[in-house]
């Protein structure tokens, strides 16, 4: 069964005709040639297919296109403007955040979720308080890597990764 | 994964009508447990009927202090509300422990309430599974047991629900608002799900159709001296071995071996639905607050479990968690921070 829909992908509106059956992630890198999202497990567990859906961060894999008709859809492509990179995307590289690549698009999109879920307050699994004001700036490397578990780095390069986030959330 | 048609509907009415009468049919939401179950040949619905938009996303408050918290509700979303937070932290708590930070911003609470159990072989469509095949057999009986369950399971069935949000939901007296093709009903959110029995493909007491349009949770001042802790394989991102959702009233300021006045306790892991550890509750009322009741309570709730040979672990460790809690709670002020 065939869908007409309508996504702005990273600030482009596309429209393309899906199967009904086809994922967010398909739909993008398959039909739509935006290949920064990547398929690892394509069952929600690795987070390397994360995009952002009107400004959220979420595995794409387990998004049906059809359903996300009229969606924005950010990836790690579109994060960068003419200025250069997204500020998230220059830490990873001055951290050294990543070694065969794979899952980077995916960590970076889920970072720069991350720190906007914190900009607004959201706590995590090991905020000690749920009555403690969080921010960016009250993250620290436990709270770093408990929001950022969705997202398997089969290289390791969690450290780094971990230390990018701490630059970026105490700019 | 077979071809399905897809309707975006508008109306709570609407989606009840187009899958009430269809087998077939089948509500579509966050996504995140039906979207893995449609391409590994779980679930094969022929309509999907996308229930995401239809107006059921908001947190509000009822007269007398309670919550209604819409179907559609974003686990992230009902995690970081400040009311949740101040009034329920358990909710907040078992919602954080749950899944991952893209996963809940996709999951839904009426989702979350209806996700199917992580049983290897419920997943794995080329064994037997009497959930997923009715009188195929259950290959999890002598096979890998670690995540199964202890109380309550059959000789038909021993998976375990996999929600933390719903352990929470249910020691805190949650009541499941649901509409049907000719009539609203409420049920009690210990009632919505089964034991397995010999019908363990059912997992609730929903009818075809019904749709949950809401939970609401009643006004419960000691809900705000509550927790919930899971204990899993993983610090982050794996489901409960076992967990704990617990509230604790006691008496006069709380001192030193204060008399248990009220007390709201579910566990997680261990059984085909949240379990309400009610026999646990009612040892609870009225003794010291000490770790001899606690335990006491913990090991009647746990005196008819069976584990299987894969998870006897899960009885001592369930006991020690519920009295870690409980201990946890009692040293807490009646109305102060919900530090762990």
């Amino acid at each position: 069964m065939d869908a007409r829909i309508m996504l702005r992908v990273d600030g482009r509106e596309r429209t393309v005709t899906v199967d009904t059956r086809t994922t967010l992630l398909d739909a993008l890198r398959d039909r739509l040639a935006v290949t920064s999202p990547k398929k690892g497990c394509d069952h929600g567990q690795c987070g390397a297919c994360t995009v952002l859906v009107d400004g959220r961060r979420v595995v794409s894999c387990l998004l049906l296109a059809v359903a996300q008709d009229g969606a924005e859809v950010t990836t790690a492509e579109g994060l960068a403007d003419e200025e250069g990179l997204h500020p998230v995307q220059r830490a990873f590289i001055d951290e050294d955040g990543f070694q065969c690549g794979y899952c980077t698009p995916g960590q970076v999109c889920s970072a720069v979720g991350m720190l906007e879920e914190a900009k607004q307050g959201h706590p995590s699994h090991v905020t000690e308080d749920l009555s403690d004001p969080v921010g960016p700036e009250t993250l620290d490397d436990d709270e770093i890597r408990e929001r950022m578990s969705g997202n398997l780095c089969r290289c390791g390069a969690y450290v780094n990764i971990v230390a990018a986030l701490r630059e970026e959330a105490t700019s | 994964m077979i071809p399905f048609d897809y309707r975006r509907v508008d109306d709570p009415a609407e989606a009840v009508a187009a899958v009430t009468g269809h087998p077939e049919a089948a509500y579509l939401a966050g996504g995140t447990n039906l979207v893995d179950h449609l391409k590994l040949g779980i679930a094969e619905p022929r309509t999907l009927v996308d229930v995401s938009r239809l107006g059921l996303d908001r947190v509000e408050e009822l007269p007398g202090g309670g919550l209604r918290i819409g179907a559609s509700v974003r686990n992230s979303d009902l995690a970081a509300h400040p009311l949740v937070r101040e009034r329920y932290p358990a909710l907040a708590r078992a919602l954080l422990a749950g899944a991952s930070g893209q996963l809940r911003n996709s999951a839904t609470t009426a989702g979350n309430l209806l996700q199917r159990t992580r049983c290897d072989y419920f997943q794995d469509v080329s064994t037997p599974c009497n959930k997923r095949v009715p009188g195929s057999g259950c290959s999890a009986i002598g096979g890998y047991t670690r995540h199964h369950a202890v109380l309550g399971a059959s000789e038909h069935c021993i998976a375990v629900h996999p929600s933390d949000m719903a352990v929470a939901m249910v020691a805190l007296d949650a009541v499941v608002v649901v509409l049907g093709d000719d009539r609203e009903r409420t049920i009690g959110l210990t009632d919505l799900h089964r034991l397995p029995g010999d019908t363990p493909h059912r997992d609730t007491v929903l009818e075809h159709g019904e749709l949950i349009t809401a939970v609401e949770l009643p006004d419960l001042p000691m809900a705000r001296r509550s927790t919930y802790r899971k204990v899993r394989d993983r610090a982050s991102y794996a489901f409960a071995l076992v967990s704990v959702a617990a509230a604790l009233d006691l008496d006069g300021d709380g001192g030193p071996d204060a008399a248990v006045r009220d007390v709201r306790l579910a566990l997680g892991g261990v059984a085909h639905k949240p379990w309400r550890a009610t026999r646990a509750e009612d040892v609870l009322r009225g003794m010291p607050a000490n770790e001899d009741s606690f335990r006491q309570a913990a090991e009647a709730e746990l005196a008819d479990a069976q584990p299987q040979e894969g998870n006897v672990f899960k009885v001592p460790m369930t006991r020690n968690t519920v009295v870690a809690v409980l201990r946890d709670l009692a040293a807490r002020r009646p109305s102060g921070g919900d530090a762990r």
